[in-house]
């Protein structure tokens, strides 16, 4: 066999194998690849963040661990594996203790029904996305957990923005994803992807941005990163935490950033899709572009504030993505057998012209005083 | 809708900024009362990096207390320098050379430009835009540190000037490599503000946020950029001229609504207008002496000389008490950073946790200057 035919199919198939209980060979695989995936995409999204926001900023990055400072990312974690376990004396001690598991947990599971491939994924539910949804707002007890059984008043400010923001920001993020579900006509994500003969972020563009923006401010990330806000209150929700729980929030933070660039790429840029290359690198490489994109947006916005926040939400973005809802159920309704490409220019005007009128509509710092 | 109407009871509760924070600017603290991200009332705690700077002024002499002036506003040392110069100069009546005034405005402009690059960096990185805009102005800081560095050696407590003029003569390689500096420096400043004047998040969370009324700022005395920001038309380089301020060209900008976005403005718009004094200074400068014949261990005649001068952050001034000894009967200073932070309370009450970060951020202060 050629090597190429060996990169091209990996043996990751949805049929289980043959042979016997290839059924659980198939589960254990896969768990452990995509184990072995997130943690090493964990330490490449924290080094490639680290560069990047350096070489934004017009200075080098950490540089000086390995070649290119590759190994930075190593060092940190041996520090903080080494370093002791605080838990403040009046804290909820058993809460403490399990809530960087529940942060960090339900983010890898959203790995679950990823595809890397065609077929290529653990479970093929026929509810993918559906699952998706449910299991992304556990994380969120993970964090309220943090928040309360710290007994600190920074962690517990941090938790309650968290809870407001995510409660806010999951309607809009799930309409958007049943525009896309509409589109292919499926929950499946294997069946999104295969659905995707033009990739939906240009059928979808409006769903993309309310997507994106949804998603960044429910995984943290600035503009929306008020709940572990540095300049405000310290580092929010794990102000308390040290040593390997600390590791463990930060790395469910990244992986929740992973599992989010991976459901948008999976969702709107045609998931592994893509000439030339084998289809995992496809989806590698295209998880990376979007987490780029976070990266971009983290080093130039300033930060909303909490009230922004959920303004935006429920006067921006939900409005928009009912609007966005309304539009393509018609657009299914007239061309019940996918979108012609016709509508890739409709729906892009459809969006700038909206985004405009909406932008007049609401101005972020509505109810500043204007002087 | 009051406390007592809500189905839940809720109740205020205190939260802990500071001494040790990200962004309370040095060792400063706060007591805040929140209810729940609404600030109810602040209590201001400082003290913490208090030495006694008033007090060792009397143990030492005219001289010797130089560099520890440095240590008060250590974002802005010439500054300081030059106002207890100022001040000695004032109690002793020497007379300083006509090529030292040059070369110290020169000096405490590049301060000015200096301490602007910081405080506005600072306060976008209390607004939350991660280092970015920060490490920029930063960049362009480092440029002006390398001229102070090349005319006294040092990067950030200069200990530069003295009674009766400047330690020493600027280097031949110092204004060719200002006159290089200046036009970058407008072209960045130009830049910087095209990225981020208009940018919608800044807008929204800097404008109309952390009110100071103009007639509050005159009850607590504000000065500098915080107090023109509050449409108070007062500076002290044309208020009350020292040094040679009254041979130069310059506007004082000012603001209308005294908000975070204003005091922003404003120092932006005073880094322009640095940038043309250091431009008339730079092709005016005389050749001549750079320092005046004075005793080491001088003794001023007996009596009592104030000096202020425009420092970046406000009136810095210095008020001296000579016995006709070696060293001050008394020293004092009055630090712009204290008197701006009195007026915090009224800023921030009401406003939410994170404005209370941006309207402090906005002030300007530092710690050194604050505690003494």
């Amino acid at each position: 066999m050629a090597i190429n035919d060996v990169i091209h199919h990996l043996p990751m198939t949805a049929t289980p194998p043959d042979w016997p209980g290839g059924y659980w060979w198939h589960w254990l695989f896969f768990t452990v690849v995509l184990i072995g995936f997130v943690l090493a995409m964990v330490m490449g999204a924290i080094y490639i963040e680290r560069r990047v926001l350096g070489r934004m900023q017009s200075r080098l990055g950490p540089n000086r661990t390995g070649p290119f400072g590759l190994l930075q990312v190593v060092a940190d974690g041996i520090k903080l594996l080494l370093k002791e376990n605080i838990v403040p004396s009046n804290a909820d001690k058993v809460v403490h203790v399990l809530a960087p598991v529940v942060a960090l947990v339900p983010a890898m599971m959203i790995f679950a029904v990823v595809p890397f491939q065609d077929g290529a994924l653990l479970a093929d539910l026929n509810i993918g996305i559906l699952y998706i949804v449910a299991i992304s707002s556990i994380s969120t007890v993970g964090v309220f957990m943090a928040g309360w059984g710290s007994n600190s008043k920074y962690s517990l400010l941090g938790a309650m923005r968290n809870i407001a923001a995510v409660v806010s920001y999951e309607i809009p993020m799930v309409l958007a994803i049943v525009g896309v579900v509409l589109v292919a006509g499926s929950l499946s994500m294997n069946d999104i992807v295969l659905a995707q003969n033009i990739p939906f972020i240009l059928l979808q563009p409006l769903g993309f941005l309310i997507f994106f923006t949804a998603g960044c401010a429910e995984i943290n990330r600035s503009p929306f990163d008020l709940m572990e806000a540095d300049s405000e209150i310290v580092a929010g929700f794990h102000t308390e935490y040290s040593g390997m729980r600390f590791v463990i929030f930060y790395m469910a933070e990244y992986t929740e950033a992973i599992a989010i660039s991976a459901i948008i790429t999976t969702l709107f840029l045609g998931g592994w899709r893509g000439p030339l290359l084998p289809p995992w690198l496809w989806f590698i490489i295209k998880v990376i572009i979007v987490f780029f994109l976070m990266v971009w947006t983290r080093t130039t916005l300033p930060r909303v504030r909490i009230d922004q926040l959920m303004a935006l939400a429920w006067k921006f973005l939900l409005p928009l993505a009912l609007v966005n809802l309304f539009i393509t159920a018609v657009q299914v309704l007239v061309w019940p057998d996918g979108l012609p490409w016709l509508m890739v220019v409709i729906n892009i005007a459809i969006m700038v012209i909206l985004i405009l009128i909406w932008s007049k509509l609401f101005k972020l710092g509505w109810g500043r005083v204007e002087v | 809708m009051t406390t007592t109407e809500m189905a839940l009871k809720t109740e205020p509760f205190v939260l802990n900024i500071g001494p040790v924070h990200p962004s309370t600017h040095g060792v400063y603290r706060m007591r805040v009362t929140l209810d729940g991200e609404v600030v109810l009332d602040m209590e201001p705690v400082f003290g913490y990096l208090h030495r006694g700077v008033e007090k060792l002024a009397e143990e030492r002499s005219y001289t010797g207390f130089i560099p520890l002036t440095d240590r008060l506003d250590y974002i802005a040392s010439m500054s300081n320098n030059l106002a207890y110069c100022l001040a000695v100069e004032r109690l002793a009546g020497v007379k300083v050379p006509e090529r030292a005034e040059y070369i110290r405005v020169i000096m405490a402009e590049l301060q000015r430009l200096a301490n602007h690059c910081i405080v506005v960096g600072a306060f976008f990185n209390d607004c939350g835009a991660y280092f970015t805009p920060f490490m920029y102005l930063f960049r362009e800081r480092e440029k002006i540190l390398d001229l102070f560095d090349m005319v006294c050696g040092q990067r950030l407590t200069y200990n530069y000037m003295r009674i009766g003029g400047l330690s020493q003569d600027i280097p031949d390689e110092f204004l060719p490599a200002l006159k290089k500096f200046l036009p970058q420096m407008k072209r960045f400043v130009d830049e910087y503000e095209c990225f981020i004047k208009q940018n919608e998040i800044l807008l929204a969370r800097a404008k109309g946020v952390g009110i100071l009324s103009r007639e509050t700022a005159i009850n607590c005395g504000i000065s500098g950029p915080v107090a023109r920001a509050s449409g108070i038309k007062w500076d002290l380089r044309k208020a009350d001229p020292y040094s040679i301020y009254d041979r130069f060209e310059f506007d004082i900008p000012f603001g209308e609504a005294g908000d975070c976005y204003d005091r922003y403005r404003v120092r932006m718009e005073e880094i322009k207008q640095s940038l043309r004094i250091l431009e008339q200074a730079a092709r005016q400068i005389p050749p001549g002496p750079v320092k005046t014949e004075v005793p080491h261990l001088i003794r001023p005649p007996a009596g009592e000389a104030y000096a202020h001068i425009e420092s970046p952050k406000g009136e810095l001034g210095f008020y001296l008490v000579s016995d006709n000894s070696i060293a001050p009967y008394r020293c004092h200073v009055r630090p712009p950073s204290l008197i701006n932070l009195t007026a915090l309370r009224e800023m921030v009450r009401g406003w939410k946790v994170a404005d209370l970060i941006i309207i402090f951020g906005s002030i300007d202060i530092t710690m050194g200057e604050v505690d003494r």
